[in-house]
């Protein structure tokens, strides 16, 4: 198991994306799978910065963890922040027409879809939210 | 990392996009979008070199999309099938004409 703690700042994004791909590039995880895992990873770290402590800075800790067959990815991030359950966001009407396409409210739709599992809880004032993707 | 490349001929504008269309990278394209879509019928974004793309991504061909639907065509070639996946998921391949 390895683990990343950063502050919650868009900055901080190519960090976490190097943290998680120089583990998967190590166990030679497909490059489909990689980038299906890293979008996902985005989407939720960029959340995190844009929402978790409103206007300030706090920290995220992201966790990933690799089965013993190196087959599967589960991902976990941790903020201490406003409590928010990504999950409960109603999903967006994705047969819309482009003029009525919202701008936005995509990120956590694409993770719910191209994931396994998304398990969210909060747990001694913290968001956990946990990604998992098995790739064979 | 992302590099655009241009290519303008009359009202056509091609968009080449190689590397990442990421969270970090998008703002490159928004700007440069509003820098050249003006006066263009046809636009055209060359994918064949893009290796992500991610919703912050899909927002600014998303707003191309709006823009050219009131002043000409927009066309998308040459998509990844990692990138295709996305568009899928996300109900884009409807949206836009890919070819």
């Amino acid at each position: 198991m390895d683990k990343l703690i950063v502050e919650s700042t868009k900055d901080n994004l190519n960090k976490v994306l190097s943290f998680i791909d120089a583990k998967l590039e190590a166990i030679q995880c497909p490059m489909k799978a990689q980038m299906k895992i890293d979008v996902a990873v985005e989407e939720i770290f960029i959340n995190i910065a844009s929402y978790a402590y409103g206007n300030e800075v706090g920290n995220a800790e992201i966790i990933l963890d690799i089965n013993d067959s190196n087959t599967k990815a589960t991902i976990t991030f941790v903020d201490e922040g406003i409590p928010y359950n990504p999950l409960e966001k109603d999903d967006p009407d994705t047969t819309l027409s482009a003029d009525e396409r919202q701008i936005g409210g995509l990120g956590i739709f694409i993770v719910k879809k191209s994931m396994d599992s998304v398990e969210y809880k909060n747990q001694e004032g913290k968001n956990i939210l946990t990604i998992s993707y098995c790739w064979s | 990392m992302l590099n655009i490349t241009n290519a303008k001929d009359g009202d056509k504008l091609i968009v080449e996009l190689e590397g990442r269309l990421d969270t970090t990278t998008s703002p490159q394209l928004e700007e440069n979008m509003s820098e050249q879509l003006g006066g263009v019928t046809q636009l055209t974004f060359d994918l064949a070199k893009l290796e992500y793309i991610s919703s912050a991504g899909l927002r600014v061909l998303l707003s191309s999309q709006k823009t050219m639907n009131k002043q000409g065509e927009m066309i998308v070639k040459n998509v990844s099938e990692e990138v295709q996946e996305i568009f899928e998921v996300t109900g884009f391949s409807d949206i836009f004409t890919i070819q």
